[in-house]
């Protein structure tokens, strides 16, 4: 099946199997590796995209579900002024140990910024529950997305 | 102490940049050029003989290239525990076997053109299993009906005790003094067990491993590993492919906690390679991590001591009882830990004995797990303690600071209770313990709270309980290190060691090191770490070694290239060398200001005269392992209707030395308390009857998310340990030690119940009051 999508900005087209996993296509098909598999079940959220601005797992996402929406990953927000307020405000806070979540985490801290440019500690909370970090123990995290919000006010 | 431009400062972790733009690369982002993809057939059962294999079905699937199994790969015994050689671990694995020892168990493997392919042979493999009898009880291992689970030729490299007839994996024993007299002594004696539970390290990044070669026909292997010099050696042994054949990358990796210190994968994608002449591929499942790979060794952990009036313990037995599953990795080692990182923190006791043993099971196979068998001890001593304390009128924190040890003092166990061979004898030469206590008790307002049961709600209790403990710095006459460094025009250094980086920011750390020592901004370092054709050797990230040990050799390193460039500098500014320093990426002459910078030094060396390349290499190994201290604390607020206890509030106060960076040492114990959080309070591995995992998935092995977490305090307290690089130890693993224990007494604070066993869930506290007829 024919499937084209916005993808970090550009247009793409391919023809592929509509039930393929997006995870694999934007690993394999485009060598978008920021998007990372933890689990492929939907429960850690290292394959987190933004699919038209809400946070998705990729890996249970079947690409011919994004057709006719705008996909973003890591490596289209890391063009971004957004993303290097997150970016600078995650080093400062330790919010980067092994850094295989930090990609998952940074997209799930867009989907919350951009619904609500301050948040307070329990949204912060709740908005990126959907990932798991075992190396961090979440509250340098929690800071990074803090301090972001705070420096970067204005650009959400 | 001095005045430190890199150490003590919370640089900027040097791959922090490029991980987060998910630019820096995991083993799976590697590009392989069309790889072989590998798929594993596990056995259903947990106990069997292999009557038949059928694979003639699996090796017609389109795209099958290899299908192996024990009919036709070689039957080398060997462990897959990532130690250093000789390991103490018995050789009692190998690739494929003809018996399957736990549901998880390798079976086969298929090697297809496509992971579809893969996965689909190895489903039309056909294997008949002729039962045998399981063993699942630990306590009845050693009986004499019980099922034999190693009965060929499975050996130990290592004088141990080893006795496969029995299924004992490890047994060691130890004491001193005169027990018997030290118990009748006693005004009373307290004896109790305590139980701790399997569980998975949850590295996000789940095991991969892929192979290929390079030009010359060399077999590069690049996986997630903590331990890539250790891969290479296991991989020629089990492989017989020589050592110069192999070299071993360690990319990015995303978290190990001692999962990854062992050799699983990589034998089967060496294999799969050499083979087919093609690279080769392959990354677990969630799932397969969950059944398959290691686990924190469950141990049952008996204390009986003989108490004075007054607190004083006059004799203390400590008796662990450790199921090791199917596999002896790390058998004997995390049991002698059980001891050895903690019956020294009481050194004042002169009749002790320890007795552990470790036994086979028909169950998943045990391995390193962060705190490697201390967390299991410090469930069991910590509860202990707060028991004493109590049953002798006293708080809790006076009586740790009453008995624990101190600077200048050693312990008999230091020397008893090595891992795999005898220990060495030790002096404390740093322990702010006391101040550890102290700063944590203010921090979560011990003392108005402690034994208060304030109501929180309606049916609601708050408690609070404590927890210390210590760790180690590396393995003492085993583990080695190795840095070299070469300077470039620039007056920037490439800095190359073999220590493993596995997330836990080693390798800036590392550059720290050696910025310090040549007074530079730690941007002026260059790191390469973890390449076994690239860089020297290292035993690995493990044992809470990398700080202590590879920094140790980082400084030594360091320490020659100073001294080359004011030999330099010396013949460059016509200065006695005594008379120079390094400052700010200069040489200054003290006397007469004059200053020559290091890319002057640089240019002078490599084209102007005298040439030659500043460069240096050193190893470095530890002839003492200092131990790190904690404090921990928890405030737990109990719902009595449901026995849920919940966290509310966690405090770890660390001395770890000297910090080099306090953010990662921060994060490092914040990281290890959510897991040890996790771990006593919900992570669970739930076995059916027949030996399966039945909840092998995120959704239902829980793991806490950002929303679990309580207030967290993590604070550092600064010694100085003068063994150490700059006064550093270790700060990895010991986190995780307190958190079971502090929760343990806070619940026992709230309610009044004892919880002798983990994961403390709502259900058995809920049980445990029924019993104790308190809710
Ligand atoms: S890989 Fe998609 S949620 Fe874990
Ligand atoms: S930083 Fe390692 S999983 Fe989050």
């Amino acid at each position: 099946m024919k499937i084209s999508f916005v993808l970090n900005g550009r247009d793409v087209l391919l023809d592929t199997d509509p039930l393929r996993r997006l995870l694999d296509v934007l690993r394999d098909e485009f060598n978008l590796t920021g998007v990372k598999e933890g689990c492929g079940e939907g429960e850690c959220g290292a394959c987190s995209v933004l699919v038209n601005d809400k946070i998705m797992y990729s890996c249970i996402l079947p690409v011919g579900s994004v057709d006719g929406s705008r996909v973003l990953t890591i490596e289209g927000y890391r063009e971004t002024e957004r993303y290097k307020v997150l970016q600078e405000a995650f080093t400062e806070a330790g919010s980067v140990q092994c850094g295989f979540c930090t990609p998952g985490f940074i997209m799930a801290a867009e989907a919350l910024l951009s619904e609500d440019a301050s948040p307070d500690e329990k949204s912060i909370r709740e908005a990126i529950s959907g990932n798991l970090c075992r190396c961090t123990g979440y509250s340098m995290i929690v800071d990074g997305i803090k301090i972001a919000s705070r420096k970067g006010r204005g650009l959400w | 102490m001095g005045d430190y431009i890199n150490i003590g400062r919370s640089v900027r972790k040097i791959d922090a940049l490029s991980l987060a733009t998910g630019a820096d690369k995991f083993t799976d982002d590697y590009e392989i050029h069309d790889p072989l993809y590998i798929a594993i057939l596990y056995s259903p059962v947990a106990h069997a003989e292999i009557k038949q294999i059928d694979v003639s079905a699996a090796e017609k699937v389109r795209g099958v290239v290899d299908v192996l199994y024990y009919g036709n790969v070689q039957r080398v015994l060997h462990t897959t525990a990532g130690q250093g050689y000789p390991e103490p671990s018995p050789y009692d694995a190998l690739l494929f076997d003809r018996r399957v020892r736990f549901v998880g168990d390798r079976v086969a493997l298929a090697a297809a053109e496509t992971r579809e392919a893969a996965i689909e042979a190895v489903k039309k493999i056909e294997v008949k299993y002729r039962d045998l009898e399981p063993l699942f009880d630990m306590e009845k291992a050693m009986d004499e009906s019980a099922p034999r689970i190693h009965v060929d030729d499975e050996y130990t490299k290592i004088p141990a005790e080893y006795r496969p007839e029995q299924n004992l994996a490890a047994e060691i024993k130890i004491g001193f003094g005169d027990l018997e007299r030290g118990f009748n002594e006693a005004d009373f004696i307290e004896e109790q067990s305590y139980r701790m539970h399997y569980a998975s390290h949850c590295a996000i990044e789940p095991h991969t491993s892929c192979a290929y070669f390079d030009d010359r026909g060399r077999l590069v292997i690049v996986t997630a590993t903590q331990v890539p010099f250790h891969v290479r050696r296991i991989v020629s042994t089990v492989l017989d492919i020589p050592v110069m054949m192999i070299r071993v990358i360690k990319p990015r990796i995303g978290g190990g906690f001692g999962g990854k210190q062992e050799v699983i994968l990589e034998p089967l994608v060496a294999l799969v390679a050499w083979r087919n002449k093609r690279p080769a591929k392959v990354v677990m499942s969630r799932k397969e991590v969950f059944i398959s790979s290691r686990t924190r060794h469950p141990m049952r952990v008996r204390l009986k001591t003989g108490v004075k009036r007054d607190g004083r313990i006059s004799a203390i037995e400590m008796d662990c009882l450790m199921n090791t599953g199917a596999y002896g990795t790390h058998a004997l080692t995390v049991l002698a830990n059980a001891g050895g990182k903690v019956l020294p923190l009481f050194n004042k006791i002169e009749n002790l004995k320890f007795h552990g043993r470790s036994v086979y099971t028909n169950l998943p196979v045990g391995g390193a797990y962060r705190g490697y068998g201390a967390t299991q001890g410090y469930f069991a001593f910590n509860q202990h303690m707060d028991i004493i304390a109590r049953r002798t009128d006293q708080d809790i924190t006076d009586f740790f600071k009453r008995w624990h040890i101190r600077e200048g003092e050693t312990s008999a166990v230091f020397k008893a209770l090595g891992e795999g061979k005898e220990g060495v004898s030790q002096v404390i030469n740093s322990c702010k313990l006391d101040e550890c206590i102290d700063r944590g008790a203010g921090a979560i307002g011990w003392h108005g709270k402690r034994g208060k049961r304030i109501e929180s709600g309606r049916n609601r209790v708050k408690g609070m309980g404590m927890a210390i403990a210590m760790q180690g710095s590396g393995i003492p006459g085993i583990d080695m290190a190795a840095a070299s460094m070469k300077m470039n025009d620039d007056g920037s250094f490439n800095l190359y060691v073999g220590a493993t980086d596995i997330g836990t920011g080693s390798d800036t750390i590392l550059a720290q090191i050696a910025a310090e020592v040549l007074k530079i901004p730690v941007e002026m370092i260059i790191v390469l770490s973890s390449d076994t054709d690239l860089t020297p050797f290292d035993t690995g990230a493990y044992a809470s070694s990398t700080t202590y040990i590879s920094g140790g050799a980082v400084e030594k390193c360091a320490e020659d290239i100073k001294n080359q460039l004011l030999d330099t500098a010396s013949v460059m500014l016509k200065a006695e060398k005594d008379s120079l320093k390094l400052d700010a990426g200069k040489v200054i002459d003290k006397k007469t200001g004059k200053k020559v910078p290091y890319d002057k030094i640089a240019y002078h060396t490599l084209y102007i005269q005298d040439q030659f390349q500043i460069q240096a290499q050193a190893s470095c190994t530890a002839s003492e392992s200092p131990p790190p201290f904690i404090a921990q604390f928890a405030e737990v607020d109990v719902d009595r209707s449901t026995g849920k206890a919940e966290v509310v509030k966690f405090v770890s106060a660390v001395d770890c030395g000297q910090p080099v960076n306090p953010v990662l040492a921060e994060g490092q114990v914040e990281g290890a308390v959510v897991n040890g959080l996790s771990y006593a309070l919900c992570e669970d591995y739930i076995f059916n009857s027949k030996g399966r995992m039945v909840n092998p998935r995120f959704w239902d092995y829980k793991i806490y998310t950002a929303a679990d977490i309580p207030e967290i305090i993590t604070i550092v307290v600064n010694s100085f340990e003068k063994s150490g690089p700059f006064g550093v130890k270790s700060v990895g693993e010991i986190g995780i030690n307190g958190p079971a224990p502090a929760v343990a007494n806070a619940i026992f604070d709230a309610v009044g119940v004892r919880m002798y066993e983990t994961p403390m869930t709502p259900e058995k506290v809920w049980k445990r009051m029924k019993e104790e007829g308190v809710n």
